[in-house]
C-alpha cells in the first residue's frame, strides 16, 4: 500500500467481515451504473519523494530570482526567521478551526492577540479573526455599509488600488450595489468632486491609505463630509504604515480593511496572505467572520472562545450578509508572532528604512534627467514618476539584469500612459538601488 | 498540554528587541518630515527578545489538539494526513518570492503549477477548467453562484433569482446565495436523507436559477437519484451546483461531471490535503463544463506555443480576489496529487468509505444510526442510543477529549437534534479506529454508570468547559477591553 494509506490486506479484510460485505464496491452500489467510474484517471503515475523534489525544483528554477522594487499592494518586506519556525509547528498548522474550545486554545489564544494588535495599529474598537484579503475584505466592508446606512451605492476614489475597485464590482453587481468612482486630481482623492458626487443614495465612501501610487492623503475634511452626509467611511489601510502614520481612528474611519501581507508574510505570488477588519463599537454587531472573546472556564481559569456566533450563517443562513465561515487562520499568527517581534520600535525602524530607501531612490532617478515627479504629494515607501522612456523598454531593461520594478501604469488608465510605480522597503540596499539607477542612466 | 496562560502583552517589557534591521545609508531623509500625517501615539506593542516570542508561542501550540497529535475525526472538514514533503516544496525560495505582478515571461514555473494543477483537478472531477483564485470552500461557492446567476442574465434570462438548496446542506450554501442577492427555495429530504423528487419537481419553475448539491450529501449518503435531479433541473432551464466538500468520499469511483453537474467547488484543504492551519488559508477551486469557462473569474492563465501567459475574458464575472488565490496552498495540493498519481488516487474513495463503514457498523449497538444505509466517507449518529441517561452529544464530545480524541462535529447536520458525525478518512490504521472505537463504547458505559462524569467532562484538557454566555456579555475581544474590564 501507498505511504498514506496504512491499510494492510487483513485489515481490509477484517473490516470487511466487520462491515458484512464480500467486495468494498458493494459500498458504491447506490452510484448510479451510467455514472460509476470504471477506467483509471489520466494523470501521471507516482512520482517517489526524490522525482517530486526534482520536478518542483526545476519549476521553481522556471522563476526568474529577481530583486523586487515593486509594489502596487504586495510589499518584499522583511520576515523574520522565527515566523516560518513557529507556523510550521503542527499544533498550528495541522488543526482545524476552534470547534472544540477546550483543546484549540492556542489558536483562540493568538487569535485573541491578533485582533488586539489590529485594534492597536488602527486605533478602532474591534477587529475580527481575519478575513481572505484585503480587496475581499474591502467588499464586505462595502455590505456592511449598505446594511448600515440601508443605501445602495458606494463611491470609490480613484486612488484606490484598481484590483480591489474590481473586486468591489464584481461582489456587488448581483446584490445590486452600485460603484462610482470618485475622480483624483494630483494623485489624491477630488475632494470638491467628492462634494458634488455625495448623495442621500450613498452608503459609504472608499479611500486607501496610502493610496495606489504610494501617496499619504489626508482624510480629515473627506470624513467631514463623508459623516455630514450619514455615510459610512471605509480606509484601506496598509498596516505597516499604521506603524507611524495617523490612526484610521484619527481619521475618522467607520471601518477599516487591508492586507496583512506587509506584517512578516511572504509575497508568495499573491497567496495566501491575509485580510483584516475593524470598526467602532456601534458596527460590532455587524462584523462578519469569526471573533475571539475571552472567558473563562468552570474552575475559572482564563479561557477563549469563539464568540457572537448568533450574528451571522450559523443562525441566519438565508438571511446571511457575508458568507465567510472561517479566516486565514494561520497568516494572523504570521502577523501577531511579525508584530511581537518587531514592536513599536521596530515597525517605526522597517518604516523609516523604507521611506529612507525611497526617498533616497526617488531624487536619484530624478537627477539622471530621465524622470521627473508625477505628482507632488508626499509619500512613504512607494512612488510614481513620469518618463518619456516608454515604460515597458525601462521595466525590460530592468529584467534582463535581475531586477523587478518600474511597473507601467498604463495598464490602470490611459493617463498613466507614461508613469512607472516603484517600492523600496528596508530590504533594499544602496548597492542595489545604485545597480538600479546606473541601468536607468544609460536607458534611452 | 501546557498550563502556561500568558499574553503576550502580559511578557512586555520596555527596551526588549525581537529583530535586528541593517543599518541606515540615507539618513538625511526624515522620517519626521511627515509630521502633520503621523499617528499621535507610538503603538501599544509588547516589546520582547527572540527568545520570549519563541517560548510563548511554543507554549501555547501546546494548547492545541491537531491531526498529528491525534485521531480528528471531524466530519465533513476530510482531517486526513498533511504530508510533509508539499510543506517542503511549499516552503522553498523559489516560489514565496514571488511578486503577484510579476511579467508572465518571469514566472514560467509559478504558472506552469497553476495550469497543471487545474487540468488534474478538470480530470479527477469531469469538469471542463478551472480557477484557483478562490480562497476558500466559501468563496468557491460564492463565485459559482455569481457564474450561475451570469450565466442566465447573459442570456436575458433575469427572472432566475432562485437557489434550490437541500435542509441537509452545508450552512455555507443558503448563506453564499443570499450574499450573491438571490433566494433560497430550502426542499424537504426523504426518511433516507436524499432529495425527495416530489418536493423537488414541486419547487422546479422558470425562477428557478439551479440547484446546489452536496453528494454524498451531508449525510454521507450518496444520492441516488442524481442523474434523474439532474435532468429534472436542467430540462427546468437551471444549472447544477456540486459543493466539493465531500469529494473524498467518491475519488475514483465518481465524477461530478458525469453526474450532470455544470458549477462545482473542491476544498483543497480537505480533498487534497493542505494543512488546515486552525482554520486557513484553504483553497476553493471552482470548475465549470464545457461553454461555461468564459466566465471563470480573472485573472486566467492559458498556454500558447508552449509559453504560459495571463489574460483576462471581458465577459468574465469579474475579479473576485487580488491575484491568483492562495499560490502556495495550491504548491501543496498538486505535490500531493503528484505523489498519489493516478494508481493511488482512486485508491482514496474507497479506503475513506471503507474506514467509515466499519466505524458505523461498529458502533451502530450503543450510538442511534437514524439511516440504515452504507455511508460514503462520513457517517452520522443521532446521540446514544440509550437516552434515559440524559446524556447529550456534547457530554460525548467533551468526554472524547479526555481520551485524547477529537471530537466528531455535532449537532450538524441539523436534520438531527443530537447529530455526531465522523468522518475518519483514509489516512488512518485500523488499530486507531479500534481505539476510536472503544473509546466512543467506553463512553456509552460511562453514560450509563457515571453520568456525571461526563456532564463535568472533559477533565484532563489545557481549560474545561467553557462560559459562552459570559464571553457574549463582556465582549472582551481584545487586550484594551481586557485592561479596562480589570480596573
Amino acid at each position: 500500500m501507498f505511504k498514506y494509506f496504512p491499510h494492510t490486506d487483513e485489515d481490509i479484510e477484517a473490516m470487511k467481515r466487520a462491515i458484512g460485505i464480500a467486495s468494498v464496491d458493494e459500498l458504491f452500489s447506490d452510484v448510479p451504473k451510467d455514472v460509476f467510474f470504471r477506467r483509471k484517471y489520466n494523470l501521471p503515475d507516482a512520482m517517489s519523494e526524490i522525482e517530486l523534489r526534482a520536478y518542483f525544483d526545476k519549476l521553481g528554477k522556471a522563476n526568474s530570482d529577481l530583486v523586487c522594487f515593486a509594489g502596487l499592494g504586495t510589499y518584499d518586506h522583511y520576515d523574520p526567521a522565527v515566523i516560518k519556525s513557529l507556523t510550521s509547528r503542527q499544533e498550528f498548522l495541522t488543526a482545524y478551526t476552534p470547534y472544540q474550545p477546550e483543546v484549540s486554545q492556542g489558536t483562540l489564544q493568538y487569535i485573541f492577540e491578533f485582533q488586539s494588535m489590529i485594534q492597536i495599529l488602527t486605533g478602532m474598537d474591534a477587529a475580527n479573526a481575519s478575513m481572505y484579503d484585503g480587496a475581499t475584505a474591502t467588499a464586505e466592508a462595502c455590505f456592511m455599509a449598505e446594511a448600515i446606512a440601508r443605501r445602495k451605492l458606494i463611491l470609490v476614489s480613484k486612488t484606490v488600488n484598481p484590483y480591489v475597485t474590481d473586486v468591489l464590482k464584481t461582489y456587488c453587481r448581483p446584490r445590486g450595489i452600485s460603484i462610482e468612482i470618485i475622480p483624483e486630481t494630483d494623485g489624491i482623492t477630488d475632494i470638491a468632486e467628492l462634494e458634488k458626487m455625495i448623495d442621500g443614495n450613498v452608503a459609504a465612501v472608499v479611500a486607501q491609505k496610502p493610496n495606489f501610487f504610494g501617496l499619504i492623503e489626508d482624510f480629515g475634511r473627506i470624513s467631514e463630509i463623508i459623516h455630514a452626509n450619514g455615510s459610512v467611511f471605509i480606509e484601506n489601510a496598509d498596516l505597516s504604515a499604521l506603524g507611524i502614520l495617523k490612526t484610521p481612528k484619527e481619521d475618522g474611519a467607520d471601518i477599516v480593511v487591508g492586507d496583512c501581507q506587509t506584517l512578516g508574510i511572504p509575497m508568495s505570488y499573491g497567496g495566501p496572505g491575509a485580510g483584516y477588519m475593524a470598526t467602532i463599537k456601534a458596527h460590532i454587531r455587524k462584523l462578519p467572520g469569526r471573533i475571539v472573546g475571552l472567558s473563562k472556564d468552570v474552575d475559572g481559569k482564563r479561557a477563549y472562545v469563539l464568540t457572537l456566533q448568533a450574528r451571522e450563517q450559523h443562525i441566519r443562513r438565508e438571511k446571511a450578509n457575508s458568507n465567510i465561515c472561517s479566516n486565514q487562520s494561520l497568516m494572523a499568527l504570521y502577523v501577531t508572532i511579525y508584530l511581537s517581534l518587531m514592536g513599536p520600535e521596530g515597525l517605526r525602524e522597517v518604516n523609516e528604512l523604507s521611506y529612507q530607501g525611497a526617498h533616497y531612490l526617488y531624487d536619484r532617478l530624478i537627477a539622471t534627467g530621465k524622470f521627473r515627479p508625477a505628482f507632488k504629494g508626499p509619500f512613504l515607501k512607494e512612488f510614481c514618476l513620469k518618463t518619456n522612456i516608454p515604460a515597458s523598454t525601462i521595466q525590460e531593461v530592468l529584467l534582463k539584469n535581475g531586477i523587478f520594478g518600474a511597473i507601467p501604469m498604463g495598464e490602470f488608465g490611459e493617463e498613466y500612459q507614461n508613469m512607472v510605480s516603484f517600492a523600496v522597503t528596508e530590504k533594499r540596499t544602496k548597492e542595489e538601488i545604485e545597480h538600479l539607477v546606473s541601468l536607468l542612466e544609460v536607458v534611452a | 498540554m501546557s498550563n502556561y496562560d500568558r499574553l503576550v502583552f502580559e511578557l512586555s517589557v520596555p527596551g526588549r528587541r525581537g529583530y535586528t534591521l541593517p543599518n541606515q545609508f540615507a539618513s538625511k531623509y526624515k522620517i519626521t518630515e511627515l509630521k502633520g500625517l503621523s499617528r499621535k501615539d507610538s503603538p501599544n506593542l509588547p516589546e520582547l527578545s527572540e527568545l520570549d516570542v519563541v517560548r510563548h508561542y511554543t507554549n501555547i501550540s501546546q494548547k492545541n489538539f491537531a491531526v498529528e497529535t491525534g485521531f480528528y475525526p471531524l466530519g465533513s472538514c476530510t482531517m486526513k494526513y498533511n504530508p510533509k514533503i508539499n510543506e517542503e516544496i511549499a516552503g522553498s525560495q523559489s516560489l514565496g518570492l514571488l511578486h503577484p505582478l510579476q511579467p508572465a515571461s518571469t514566472i514560467q514555473g509559478a504558472l506552469e503549477i497553476n495550469y497543471k494543477l487545474r487540468g488534474a483537478l478538470s480530470e479527477i472531477s469531469g469538469m471542463s477548467d478551472f480557477t484557483l483564485n478562490p480562497y476558500a470552500g466559501a468563496h468557491g461557492e460564492l463565485t459559482g453562484l455569481m457564474i450561475m446567476k451570469k450565466y442566465h442574465e447573459d442570456r436575458k434570462d433575469f427572472k432566475r433569482t432562485k437557489v434550490i438548496v437541500p435542509d441537509s446542506a452545508h450552512g455555507t450554501n443558503p448563506a453564499s446565495t443570499a450574499v450573491c442577492g438571490m433566494e433560497v427555495v430550502e426542499i424537504a429530504s426523504d426518511e433516507n436523507g436524499r432529495v425527495d423528487l416530489e418536493s423537488l419537481k414541486a419547487n422546479l419553475s422558470d425562477e428557478i436559477a439551479g440547484m446546489m448539491l452536496t453528494n454524498p450529501n451531508t449525510l454521507g449518503v450518496f444520492e441516488n437519484d442524481i442523474c434523474e435531479i439532474a435532468k429534472l433541473v436542467h430540462s427546468a432551464g437551471g444549472l447544477m451546483y456540486y459543493d466539493g466538500a465531500n469529494l473524498n468520499a467518491i475519488l475514483g469511483k465518481a465524477r461530478p461531471g458525469d453526474m450532470g453537474f455544470d458549477i462545482m467547488h473542491i476544498n483543497l484543504h480537505k480533498t487534497f490535503s493542505t494543512p488546515h492551519g486552525g482554520g486557513g488559508p484553504g483553497s476553493g477551486p471552482v470548475g465549470v463544463r464545457k461553454g461555461l469557462e468564459y466566465l471563470l473569474p480573472n485573472p486566467k492563465v492559458d498556454i500558447m506555443d508552449g509559453h504560459y501567459y495571463i489574460k483576462g475574458d471581458a465577459d468574465s464575472i469579474g475579479r473576485i480576489s487580488m491575484h491568483f488565490g492562495n499560490f502556495l496552498v495550491f504548491v501543496k495540493a498538486y505535490a500531493y496529487i503528484l505523489s498519489l498519481g493516478n494508481e493511488n488516487i482512486g485508491k482514496v474513495g474507497e479506503l475513506s468509505v471503507l474506514n467509515a463503514n466499519y466505524v458505523m457498523e461498529s458502533l451502530k449497538d450503543d450510538y442511534k444510526l437514524p439511516i440504515p444505509l452504507h455511508c460514503k466517507h462520513e457517517c452520522v449518529f443521532d446521540g446514544l442510543k440509550d437516552d434515559s441517561t440524559g446524556i447529550k452529544t456534547l457530554d460525548v464530545a467533551k468526554r472524547l477529549l479526555d481520551y485524547g480524541m477529537h471530537a466528531p462535529t455535532i449537532y450538524f447536520p441539523l436534520l438531527f437534534h443530537q447529530s455526531i458525525m465522523i468522518e475518519p478518512t483514509e489516512t488512518e490504521s485500523k488499530q486507531t479506529l479500534d481505539d476510536f472505537i472503544m473509546a466512543m463504547k467506553s463512553i456509552a458505559r460511562e453514560a450509563k454508570e457515571d453520568p456525571e462524569l461526563l456532564h463535568q467532562a472533559p477533565h484532563t484538557t489545557p481549560v474545561r468547559r467553557i462560559d459562552e454566555v459570559y464571553a457574549v456579555r463582556k465582549m472582551i475581544i481584545t487586550y484594551k477591553d481586557y485592561c479596562e474590564n480589570k480596573e
